[in-house]
């Protein structure tokens, strides 16, 4: 409950500033921390991406602002909503809320989810409080299974005996106890395919682990559950990636945090993540150069980017990777190891890695 | 070989068939030259030749003018037609007469009736049968408000029906009537009917006409095409009758015919009842409709002669009235004599034929102006010629010498009262009543000089009202306030036009010219304008004529682009305050909300800082202001911009 007031309390901060910007005439504002590289920077001690103190203001009378302003505003109306009544909404559910027609107008205050969606996390900079902490939920986006016992709101779950499917992943896993844990490791897959693969194959029967995926980049819900069972459990974070720019920023978001959400960063990242994802020798050990996809410009774009982000700059390892990366002139998919036999994934690659170390940190 | 000889003939045999064409003779064969290059054009020329006339006899006179063109189908054919589209019989409407032809034979009319307002009844008999051809009459309004008349038509043969197709009319009868001072009796034959006659071609003086070819060679053209001679009503007040001609020209002998001639007192109330003069012509023409049309002129017309009361009667009778916005003529012309500079060789020639003076300093002083004695002295003397040579006994190469000279001798500039610019006032009134413009901007350059010829250049730019927002602007172009409507590509005011960059002022423009709800209207006044051609049609791109041009057209453009400007930041303004209006509601409802206040005060105090507007200026200019890519700006605006 202590909590609970304590964000309604920040929630109502931001209105009485606004009000008191009125009430002695000045335009009402916004100090909203910059949320671009120019204002994160990546602490080595910490070694994560932690946001810095620039700030931009957001007037509400300015042709430029007025639109953003109010989306902020009405996100915090809901947020404040939600809080008095005890309910919780999804990111969709907020979207629609806010989606109000101005009276004697045909404006709508949102037309598109993304605009609400980058509201909430402004309210979030400005509140301090992160979305689940002002009941907004993200839609559930991950399947998980492996030796694990959990108790989820009262119930017990085995996440061995999920069948097929697995145990899907909510938004919230603050309130998640892990009753038992037989698990010594974790692998998060990318792709929904390699969790498919690798449930089918039992590899958290044969390996002793849990297997988590999510579709693309791992949704906070799900990187939350993974640094919670790194940092209670002391479990590693073995990261299954494609060999493309792309994938490995995957991964640097899960050890490092993100540039868009640097403000959560400590809540979020897993400092030990270790990447166990096709790396440039891989595609001449297990003969993979006919399955290169060629770069496009984008992805090339993209390759000298996150080669240069400063948590990779000073790191002789992935900067090696990324230049052969570069030299391949392409990206390779995990699932081209089908090519070497169904359940090569399964019982080659990750066993064989894993017993090696050949892991990247 | 004798075969051969007779083709040979001696130049004694071919000086035999040598002989004086006339000037008549020569533009009867070479009407083109003239304007009358095809019927659509033909019409528009006599049109033309007969305004400037009325216009410029009143401009004289120092009368206000009110000219009045009509122009009516004298002749219409009306063809009967059977179910499968052959002709059985037609009608004939001539001069107020019906006649009716079926197959070779002629209809007896029987009986004319006219049973309602709207309606005439023709019966004829041919043989046994009894045919009714009937004329129904009903009033419109045309899409621009105009009323007019529409005639259907009906035949019928003892009980059976036919088709009835009017003939497309060919041929035209135009009047144009001014009330200007009249000609006395016993001018009117020459100035009609007589080519090259007149007080215009001796120049010096700033007029619509400037050859005496015009009106005479609508004549000609009449005459040529129809057959028809001209008639001509004159009166030259309203104490005196009024004389009446009916004339031909003699084409071999360039001198009128005059085939009717009456006086009478009065014109049985229709018209002339103080002094003016009426023209009719039946000519062979084209009735066209925009660009190139009577009205287009008669439009343009008006706007360059704020000063005129110009009604257009059209062949459906819809009456076109441009009435008049100013109530005051330009200042009068006055005639200046020749320019050295402007004088050409041959016309030096014959000066010094014509001449009364009996020595050449005499000459030059007396028939040029800005020639003194002490002039006229050094010049002779840079000529190797002597003061008191005979004008008439000088060879060719004297002439040419003192020709040449006169061209590179440092005379004053010519007097410039010899202009007679509409000023920018009126020309702009005039433009304003014909195109209705929101915007007006007018340029009236100082005085200049082509070849001893003075000149000035008067623009008018017009933007917005009721200008068509979308295609190329509107160019109007006019000579000594005549409107010309062909050959706009080779005529100097298109070129200045062409020159001026106006997407410098802030307008579109493709192909040099400018697009959007724009009027442009160059005026040219001059004592002598250098035409491309004897039709008048465009003005010759002199370099420094395009000067002027282009400097009063940039001048024009400034002051539009300062207005439109200036329209635009109210506009911004405007919507930013509706902008902020139209969120101020939601925003003050959830600022209340989360900050726990009555709502009522936020949004009281919101749209205070609203009206008073300073707030909303610092932020814009706010240097800590976040940076929003400009496409979410434009959505916010957009948004904003819906009803």
């Amino acid at each position: 409950m202590m909590a609970k007031d304590e964000t309604k309390q920040k929630v109502k901060q931001m209105g009485t500033k606004l009000a008191k910007d009125i009430e002695s005439n000045k335009n009402p504002t916004f100090d909203v921390p910059i949320r671009a590289l120019s204002n994160v920077s990546f602490d080595p001690k910490t070694r994560l991406i932690t946001l810095g103190n620039k700030t931009a203001k957001r007037f509400f009378f300015n042709v430029a602002h007025v639109r953003k302003f109010v989306q902020t505003i009405e996100a915090a109306a809901t947020a404040k909503d939600l809080l008095e009544a005890g309910k919780h909404l999804s990111l969709r559910e907020v979207f629609y809320k806010m989606k109000r027609t101005i009276p004697g107008t045909q404006i709508n205050v949102v037309d598109e989810q993304e605009e609400s969606n980058k509201a909430i996390e402004d309210m979030e900079l400005l509140t301090g409080q992160s979305r689940e902490q002002l009941h907004i939920n993200a839609n559930k986006n991950g399947s998980a299974a492996g030796k694990i016992i959990i108790e989820d709101k009262g119930d017990l779950i085995d996440w061995s005996k999920l069948g097929s499917g697995g145990w899907s992943i909510p938004s919230n896993v603050e309130d998640i106890r892990f009753k038992k844990v037989d698990a010594k490791f974790v692998i998060y897959a990318e792709k929904a395919a390699e969790w498919e693969r690798m449930h089918e194959d039992r590899v958290w029967q044969k390996m002793d682990c849990i297997i988590i995926a999510s579709q693309g980049q791992a949704t906070r819900g799900v990187r939350r559950l993974l640094q919670r069972l790194h940092e209670e459990h002391k479990l590693p974070i073995y990261v299954l990636v494609d060999l493309d720019p792309w994938g490995t920023y995957i991964y640097s978001v899960l050890k490092f945090g993100s540039i868009g959400l640097a403000h959560i960063s400590e809540r979020q990242a897993i400092t030990g993540a270790r990447y166990l994802g096709l790396t440039p020798d891989d595609i001449t050990k297990y003969d993979l150069k006919k399955h290169l996809i060629r770069f496009e410009d984008v992805d090339l774009k993209r390759l000298e980017q996150v080669k240069s982000y400063p948590w990779f700059k000073e790191n002789k390892k992935w900067q090696e990777f990324f230049t052969k990366m570069g030299a391949l002139k392409g990206k390779v998919e995990l699932a081209a190891l089908t090519s070497k036999g169904i359940t090569f994934l399964s019982d080659k690659y990750i066993p064989e890695k894993i017993k090696n170390k050949d892991w990247i940190e | 070989m004798a075969e051969r000889e007779s083709k040979i003939k001696t130049a004694e045999e071919m000086a035999g068939k040598l002989r004086e064409i006339s000037i008549a003779e020569f533009f009867e064969k070479n009407r083109h030259l003239l304007g009358f290059d095809n019927p659509a054009k033909a019409l528009l020329t006599v049109v033309k030749e007969a305004v400037d006339n009325s216009l410029d006899a009143c401009e004289d006179a120092r009368i206000l003018p009110e000219v009045k063109v009509s122009i009516r189908e004298p002749r219409q054919v009306f063809r009967i037609l059977t179910e499968t589209g052959e002709e059985i019989a037609r009608v004939v409407k001539e001069d107020n007469k019906v006649q009716m032809q079926v197959g070779d034979e002629k209809a007896k009319l029987t009986e004319t009736k006219e049973p309602k307002k709207s309606e005439t009844v023709y019966l004829f008999q041919h043989d046994v049968d009894t045919w009714k051809f009937r004329v129904y009459r009903t009033e419109k309004k045309g899409e621009d408000g105009k009323p007019f008349t529409e005639e259907s038509y009906e035949a019928v043969r003892g009980r059976t029906e036919f088709k009835v197709a009017k003939q497309p009319a060919d041929r035209y009868l135009i009047s144009v009537e001014d009330n200007g001072p009249g000609i006395v009796k016993e001018h009117i034959p020459r100035v009609f009917g007589k080519l090259l006659y007149g007080s215009k071609f001796a120049g010096g003086k700033q007029g619509r006409g400037q050859q005496g070819i015009g009106i005479s060679a609508a004549l000609l053209y009449a005459q040529l095409t129809t057959g028809k001679p001209a008639r001509i009503w004159s009166r030259t007040s309203a104490s005196k009758p009024v004389h009446y001609f009916e004339l031909r020209i003699d084409t071999t002998k360039n001198e009128p015919i005059i085939v009717d001639e009456r006086t009478m007192k009065e014109l049985d109330g229709k018209g002339l009842r103080e002094h003016g003069i009426r023209v009719e012509l039946e000519v062979e023409g084209k009735y066209i409709q925009r660009h190139h049309s009577v009205e287009e002129y008669m439009k343009q017309a008006a706007a360059v002669n704020p000063f005129a009361h110009l009604t257009y009667v059209e062949p459906d009778g819809t009456v076109i009235d441009f009435p008049r916005a100013v109530n005051e003529l330009p200042r009068p012309a006055k005639s200046m004599k020749p320019h050295p500079h402007g004088v050409e060789m041959g016309m030096l020639e014959r000066m010094l034929k014509l001449t009364d003076s009996r020595v050449l300093s005499g000459f030059l002083a007396k028939e040029f102006v800005r020639v003194g004695g002490q002039a006229a002295n050094e010049v002779i003397k840079l000529a190797r010629l002597k003061p008191d040579m005979k004008p008439k006994d000088m060879d060719h190469e004297q002439v040419e010498r003192l020709w040449r000279t006169l061209q590179n001798y440092a005379f004053m500039k010519p007097p410039m009262d010899a202009l007679s610019p509409i000023s920018e006032e009126k020309f702009m009134e005039g433009v304003k009543k014909e195109y209705k413009p929101e915007f007006l901007a007018a340029v009236t350059r100082p005085p200049a000089v082509y070849r001893g010829n003075p000149f000035q250049i008067e623009v008018v730019m017009g933007y917005g009202g009721s200008l068509p927002s979308q295609g190329p602007g509107k160019l109007l172009r006019f000579a000594n306030r005549v409107p010309l409507l062909y050959q706009a590509a080779s005529c100097a005011t298109t070129k200045a036009v062409q020159k001026v960059e106006w997407r410098h002022y802030g307008l579109d423009q493709t192909s040099g010219i400018p697009q959007g709800p724009v009027v442009v209207a160059v005026h040219m006044a001059s004592v002598w304008i250098p035409y491309v051609s004897e039709a008048k049609e465009a003005i010759d791109p002199y370099p420094i004529i395009i000067k002027e041009m282009k400097l009063a057209l940039q001048e024009a453009a400034r002051r539009l682009q300062k207005y439109m400007s200036g329209k635009k930041r109210k506009e911004d303004a405007a919507q930013r305050t509706s902008l902020f209006e139209k969120y101020i509601p939601i925003a003050a409802e959830a600022i209340a909300k989360v900050a726990e206040v009555p709502e009522g005060k936020i949004q009281t105090a919101l749209l205070g800082m609203l009206n008073k507007g300073e707030v909303v200026k610092e932020a814009e200019q706010a240097p800590d202001a976040e940076k929003v890519p400009e496409g979410e700006i434009k959505k916010t605006l957009k948004t904003a911009g819906e009803k």
